[in-house]
């Protein structure tokens, strides 16, 4: 039972990832790339018509992890409150900016939302970078101090950063070098995957400059990754234990590579469609990649004194789970035909599409 | 530690009120769009879908602010209620995902094709979509009000050894006898908001002698709903809220209505009186006797319990603020109906395109059936304490243990900050799309 919530949890997480990302991205690459009028206007319409939608994943994401794991929810939302709380501002302004742009015709209001959306998202692809980098890294649960808990032994506090900006000390802060690391990786992959949803949705002026924009950014992609899984190793030196046990976990790692390797090829690609999934897979494989490295614990203990938590210590009782799986399947295929749906109807490009109020 | 409660209370009833702003617009709102397209599909008159694409672009405004105050509500169980969480997740987690998988993503999926693709899918689509709009908003207070029932009247769980909740019965989740009440009341007072803003906005196009073939429609249109939904707010609906807080939280009952001290031959009803804690009395009160047993049991002299009864550790713990809100919504609702029964008449009358006065108060009304409804919910939630769940798991038990104070205070002064900036820009943006009126501008 944990099990199937955890995988169910882990595909609303990347479906997430994967749909938000491509706004986030739309949104970096609006904010660097964008010149004209014209071109803004449609980058924004390529995000604004469907964030909504998109982060309705995030929701239904934390609604999961409230009902399936309800310790693992407390325990990291209150653990993280202060990056959380800064994310739901970000969210706040995204959202306005994309969805108030268009609503006056002053060139003034236009680039103050258009800052709003840009500045946002890039944020808010370096938080959620940040974040996964914490949890990889693992918190000092229970806040041990010489040895004893301060608190509950699943409950912590991160301040923002400590002086150091160390992961290797025993009280990290959220930001630190290493997390900063996995953040502006997490930046690089959505600007890819942003780019590619412009190039496949809209015909923007800027189109085929953005290949060129992938080749670079991927090859600074390929780098940091390399350059992220040795630091991976001195912050956490047990990362790569479950893949050399669990040889079948490496087709996680495997899809990543091939998004990868993949973009270099961008600019022989004929179809749109195919670049854009492959930077899909760079963030399924990226995902699925860092969860396989953790299973079963969903967030490692850096001190010795209180225990990883695991899906098994976290979750809530059985009989909840197992109902929660009937409606839980009822609610999956309903979403399918809605998505289904709503992508038949949006399919091609939308620069004719209504948009603005 | 005291400090710590007080503020995270402070930030989430700021944050809650804020949200709940919107989403009762939202829920009233969509049942009017609805009907206005279903009459155009029936009449082929060009005017219906007028106005109801002019509310859409209101709802458009209205949803996103929804959308965005409602994304930091969910994480605030988790952020500034960790414990509660942490104890009750395996029970009031299943309506809150129940919410996301059933109604968030029908909402938001076809909100977008509703708003921008009319000319893409024809009429008959284009209905749909909306009402699965509707269907989605309602279905999305039809499960937090399902949440908030379990938290009112507990019911399907069991306690485990270590203090967690855990559930028993999933079915008992939507048998409470809290829910169907709750729901029936909360989403005809949201009728009542939205029909409220529709008429408010057709006396002004009235007044201002602007896109008046609109202003009579909109006038008509929201007195009618306003009358019915009014009506049904107080009759069935609220008495039977009220006889279930009688019944279920007989202390919240007597602090709610101001009964200090049990009367053996039945109490009286209060209409006027300002709560005094230290003589433990009304001061300048208005009474009739008898009433309040027989509204609540149908029997004249039957006995209620007055707060004497209670425990003071078992009672609200801000009984003047739970007495007044109960009392402002209750009186509310009686000017609702009058007003609008008066507005009926007229029209019936075909007098109330012509009466000033009445137009300028149906003009300047609109703030009041929000207020009715957060007044409502001060009811609900303040009768509540002290308790997060009635009766068994007190509110001090369920903070974050590591949040501090500093940190919560910090995040409220964000928030308060960041929504009366989003406040203004929706009454500036909302005031436009009215401005601008529905006639469609010629391409
Ligand atoms: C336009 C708004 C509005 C109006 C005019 C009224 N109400 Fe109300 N009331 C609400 C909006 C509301 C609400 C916001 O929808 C509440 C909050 C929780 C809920 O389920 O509905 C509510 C709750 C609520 C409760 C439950 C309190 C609790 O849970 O402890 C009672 C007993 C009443 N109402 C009774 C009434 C009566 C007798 C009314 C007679 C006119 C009335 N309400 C008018
Ligand atoms: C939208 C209408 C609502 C309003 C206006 C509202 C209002 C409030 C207020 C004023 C408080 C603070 C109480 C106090 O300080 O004593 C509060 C607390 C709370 N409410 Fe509500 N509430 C609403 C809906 C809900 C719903 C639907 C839920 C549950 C799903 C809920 C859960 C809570 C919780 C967890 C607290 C914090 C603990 C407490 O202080 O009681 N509220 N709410
Ligand atoms: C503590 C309680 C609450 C939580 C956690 C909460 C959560 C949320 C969230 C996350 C959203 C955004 C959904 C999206 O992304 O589409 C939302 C919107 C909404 N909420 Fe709330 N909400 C609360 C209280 C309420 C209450 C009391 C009602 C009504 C009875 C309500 C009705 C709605 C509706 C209809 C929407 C969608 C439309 C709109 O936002 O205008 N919510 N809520």
């Amino acid at each position: 039972m944990e099990l199937f919530w955890y995988i169910a949890i882990g595909i609303v997480l990347t479906v997430f990832f994967v749909l938000d990302g491509y706004d986030f991205g739309a949104g970096i690459i609006h904010l660097f790339f964008a010149k004209t009028e014209k071109d803004k206007e449609v980058i924004t319409k390529s995000a604004g018509l469907f964030w909504d939608s998109n982060e309705v994943w995030l929701v239904a994401a934390g609604g999961m992890l409230f009902m399936a794991f309800p310790t693992f929810y407390a325990s990291v939302f209150s653990g993280f409150y202060l990056p959380l709380i800064i994310v739901l501002w970000l969210i706040i302004f995204r959202a306005i900016g994309l969805e108030f742009r268009g609503q006056f015709k002053y060139d003034m209001w236009k680039a103050i939302w258009d800052k709003s959306f840009g500045l946002s998202s890039l944020l808010l692809a370096l938080f959620f970078g940040i974040a996964l980098g914490n949890i990889v890294r693992g918190v000092n649960l229970g806040s041990v101090e010489n040895g004893v808990s301060v608190h509950e032994e699943h409950y912590f506090f991160l301040p923002l950063w400590n002086s150091s900006f160390s992961p290797l000390t025993d009280h990290p802060g959220v930001i630190d070098w290493f997390t900063i690391i996995i953040g502006v990786i997490a930046v690089v992959t959505l600007a890819i995957h942003g780019a590619n949803w412009i190039i496949l949705k809209t015909n923007s002026s800027i189109n085929l400059k953005l290949k060129g924009v992938i080749f670079k950014l991927n090859i600074v992609l390929a780098v940091l990754t390399v350059f992220s899984l040795y630091v991976w190793q001195l912050v956490n030196p047990t990362s790569l234990d479950n893949f050399i046990h669990k040889p079948y976990l490496m087709v996680f790692p495997i899809i990543y590579l091939i998004g990868v390797i993949g973009l270099f090829f961008i600019k022989k690609i004929k179809k749109d469609s195919h670049a854009f999934m492959l930077s899909t897979l760079i963030i399924v494989g990226g995902i699925t990649s860092s969860l396989a490295s953790l299973f079963p614990v969903i967030l490692p203990s850096i001190n010795n004194v209180n225990g990883h938590l695991t899906i098994y210590n976290t979750s809530a009782s059985t009989y909840g789970l197992s109902v929660a799986m009937i409606w839980g399947i009822i609610g999956f295929s309903l979403l399918l035909v809605y998505f289904i749906v709503q992508k038949i109807l949006t399919a091609g490009k939308i620069d004719h599409m209504d948009y603005g109020h | 530690m005291e400090d710590m409660l007080f503020y995270d209370r402070l930030q989430f009833a700021f944050t809650i009120t804020f949200h709940y702003i919107f989403p009762q617009l939202t829920m009233g709102l969509s049942l009017m769009i609805v009907y206005f397209k279903g009459k155009f599909l029936k009449t082929k008159i060009e005017k219906y879908n007028n106005a109801a694409k002019f509310f859409m672009k209101i709802f458009a405004i209205n949803f996103t602010m929804g959308v965005v105050t409602g994304i930091p509500m969910e994480f605030q169980f988790g952020t500034n209620w960790a414990k509660f969480s942490e104890l009750t997740g395996g029970i009031i987690g299943q309506t809150l995902a129940m919410e996301g998988m059933f109604s968030f993503f029908l909402e938001s999926s076809f909100l977008a094709l509703f708003i921008f693709g009319e000319k893409l899918m024809g009429q008959k689509l284009h209905f749909l979509t909306g009402f699965l709009v509707f269907l989605g908003s309602w279905a999305s207070g039809w499960f937090i009000l399902a949440t908030n029932a379990w938290m009112q009247h507990p019911v399907g769980y069991e306690i485990l050894d270590n203090g967690k909740y855990v559930l028993e019965n999933f079915s008992a989740l939507f048998t409470n006898p809290w829910l169907l009440p709750a729901f029936l009341h909360n989403q005809m007072a949201s009728v009542v908001t939205s029909a409220f803003v529709m008429a408010s906005i057709g006396a002004f196009y009235i007044l201002r002698d602007k896109h008046s073939e609109y202003g009579h429609l909109f006038l008509k249109t929201g007195v009618i709903f306003g009358l019915i939904s009014s009506v049904l707010v107080a009759f069935p609906t609220g008495d039977w809220n009220a006889k279930n807080v009688a019944k279920y939280q007989p202390g919240t009952f007597a602090a709610m209505e101001g009964i200090f001290e049990t009367e053996e031959a039945g109490a009286e009803i209060v209409l006027i009186g300002q709560p005094n804690m230290v003589e433990k009395k009304l001061d300048n009160k208005i009474a009739v006797p008898n009433i309040l047993s027989f509204l609540t049991y149908q029997e004249w002299h039957r006995q209620i319990p007055g707060m004497d009864q209670f425990k003071k550790e078992d009672l609200p713990d801000n009984i003047p603020a739970l007495y007044y809100s109960y009392h402002i919504m209750v009186g509310l609702g009686t000017i609702f109906i009058a007003v609008m029964a008066l507005a009926l008449f007229f029209l019936w009358r075909k007098k109330l395109y012509t009466i000033k006065s009445l137009l300028w108060t149906i003009m300047f009304l609109v703030p009041f059936p929000y207020i009715a409804n957060i007044t409502g919910w001060y009811t609900a939630e303040l009768g509540r304490q002290p308790y997060l769940v009635y009766g068994l798991l007190r509110t001090s038990d369920g903070v974050s243990p590591t949040v501090s104070s500093g940190n919560t205070l910090f995040t409220l002064l964000g928030f308060v900050a960041l929504y009366l900036l989003l406040g203004l820009l929706f009454l500036i943006l909302v005031g436009k799309t009215i401005n601008e009126g529905p006639t469609p501008k010629p391409h």
